[in-house]
């Protein structure tokens, strides 16, 4: 087991936990003294610095959503003189103007700092070759990797996306041994590997990929782990916290660790705002402990993930959280029960028969439908076996979500097809 | 050959889908000789035999269609009262289970074949080799 910090990493729980202390008693000091917005909210909420006697009071602390993000937009979050502020990264907001998160110069080196230890706990070193291939500009993505690779002494080829003759002609000419890249692109990129015939274990040197960016299923990982033989590690991040590498996986691949001596993580009932106990699924909220210039105090994800404590194999000490299961404006209520559509979605990708496109319809407050496409290679004109499969899915999402849904076996093509972020989820019960 | 082929069409159970199949064949000129439709709860299969099986299985393909090639007898039957009886019964009576059925009616009046999907239709032929029945051949 390799790694970049091991002191740090491996810190005991207890340790680890009074560097976080003494973390966020200065972080909520700094942003009360020196951002108006915070003090106010603060103040509102009846709280100030002393109020916070141990870890558990940062729960009496009011949460910052995006929302905060536009009061006082641009600057007024920052906790430092602007003329310390080195970079903008933004973030795309679904309505209007970006997120703007700024770095000062410790912020950056310090993002790179997180990745090289996420790099290095994956295996990669010195005389590896990076293609970075997110795109390098506003979105955090491409810049974080690409520092914390070079602090590793890793070979960085700054390809950003597409062009995908491009991509396979770098990974054949430098022999590029590992990829920084978003799941759906690297699915595109290894198909057209493989119609082009090239053998990836003798073609090319890749051996591990990072992918992130995007939600995505265990049964993709392992889909593109077979068509490029290589290793694929879940990276987590968001632009509000440095961007990649708030959490990364092991070589165990069970769970994303979260450098909890740089993020105080909690996880919240999304609805009544409760931290939840561990193992639970809710949403994460994240307090940045180690950011200079743009401290984020309680900001709510809108992630939906569960804490995972046990002790991890690989000796560190950070606890993980499980792969990102949806967004918590993505999840539904049906019967009474939150589901997610990432729930819906490894079913259906785990059955033979069906393709990968799907659509959830929710009619009412009860019922639930789930429009899949079957597979157009695997039909074999036999209609015993598509009502076969049509109960096979029925009672797999029953079993998983406890709601016996309806379903529908549709003409592949038929449901419109996702460029970007698909539309899972049709509820006619809000309009 | 003592087998012949049938298309099978996915389609789910909606207004226009046999219109936009049979259209497909009709402007291919390919001539269709026996169908059936299976249909359950959403969505069904629509069955074909054609005089050209390879041409009207590709094309389809390229139009779109989920669609597959499969194997089926098709045994002769005499067209008139109890014709079918006589056939159905020999099938049951070896015990043959039938997956799907289509009838071709190759001279009205006359001789007309049951076209059915079975498993292992080389074997079910084998079976029924002493019982007397006619099979339709393909070229």
């Amino acid at each position: 087991m390799n790694f970049w910090n091991k002191h740090l990493e491996t810190l005991p729980r207890e340790k680890l936990k009074e560097i976080q202390f003494e973390r966020l008693k200065r972080v909520i000091r700094r942003v009360y003294k020196n951002v108006p917005h915070y003090q106010k909210k603060f103040k509102d909420a009846g709280i100030t610095p002393e109020d916070i006697k141990s870890l558990e009071d940062v729960k009496n602390i009011p949460f910052t959503t995006k929302e905060d993000l536009y009061v006082d937009y641009p600057y007024g979050l920052l906790a430092v003189p602007k003329e310390k502020i080195i970079r903008l990264h933004t973030s795309s907001g679904t309505t209007g103007k970006p997120k703007a998160i700024f770095f000062s110069k410790k912020d950056i080196d310090n993002s790179a700092e997180l990745i090289a230890r996420c790099l290095v706990m994956t295996g990669a070193k010195r005389g590896d070759i990076l293609q970075n291939s997110m795109t390098y500009g506003l979105f955090t993505g491409a810049f974080v990797m690409h520092y914390g690779a070079e602090k590793v002494g890793i070979f960085v080829i700054p390809a950003g996306p597409g062009n995908t003759e491009r991509q396979i002609a770098l990974m054949k000419d430098f022999g590029t041994t590992m990829l920084h890249i978003t799941p759906s692109y690297a699915l595109y990129v290894a198909s057209v590997i493989y119609e082009k015939g090239i053998d990836p274990k003798k073609e090319l040197k890749l051996k591990r990929a990072y992918l992130g960016a995007e939600p995505y299923s265990e049964q993709t990982r392992k889909k593109v782990e077979d068509m490029l033989n290589i290793d694929v590690y879940n990276c987590y991040g968001l632009t509000e916290m440095n961007g990649p590498g708030v959490g990364f996986e092991c070589p165990y691949k069970d769970g994303l660790h979260i450098w909890e001596d740089n993020f105080l993580l909690e996880i919240i009932n999304p609805e009544t705002g409760e931290v939840v106990p561990d193992g639970e699924i809710g949403e994460l909220v994240l307090t940045t402990l180690n950011r200079e210039a743009m401290p984020l105090i309680r900001y709510r994800t809108r992630d939906l993930t569960k804490v995972i404590s046990e002790p991890c194999r690989c000796g560190r000490t950070h606890r993980r959280i499980s792969r990102i299961l949806g967004r918590t404006d993505d999840m539904f209520i049906v019967k009474g029960v939150n589901i997610f559509p990432q729930q819906i979605e490894q079913i259906l990708m785990g059955t033979k028969g069906v393709a990968q496109n799907y659509q959830i319809v929710l009619e009412s407050l009860d019922e639930m439908t789930v429009r899949v496409e079957i597979d157009r290679e695997l039909f074999d004109g036999r209609i015993d076996r598509l009502v076969k499969l049509k109960e096979e899915i029925t009672e797999k999402i029953r079993s998983a979500t406890m709601v016996k849904p309806k379903v529908e076996l549709l003409e592949p093509g038929t449901l419109p097809v996702s460029e970007g972020k698909a539309k899972r989820v049709i509820d006619k019960r809000t309009i | 050959m003592d087998k012949v082929h049938l298309i099978s069409v996915f389609a789910e159970n909606k207004p226009g889908r046999l219109e936009k199949i049979t259209k497909v064949l009709a402007e291919a000129n390919i001539n269709i000789l026996a169908f059936s439709i299976t249909s359950t709860n959403g969505f069904g299969i629509i069955k074909f035999m054609v005089d050209r099986s390879k041409d009207a299985y590709q094309l389809l393909k390229e139009k779109g269609f989920t669609v597959s090639l499969n194997e089926a007898i098709g045994i002769e039957m005499k067209d008139q009262p109890g014709g079918l009886y006589e056939v159905v019964k020999i099938l049951s009576e070896e015990g043959i289970n039938i997956q799907s059925a289509a009838v071709y009616v190759a001279e009205t009046r006359k001789r007309a074949y049951l076209i059915v999907e079975v498993d292992n239709p080389e074997k079910v032929i084998e079976s029924l080799k002493d019982k007397k029945l006619n099979f339709l051949k393909t070229s």
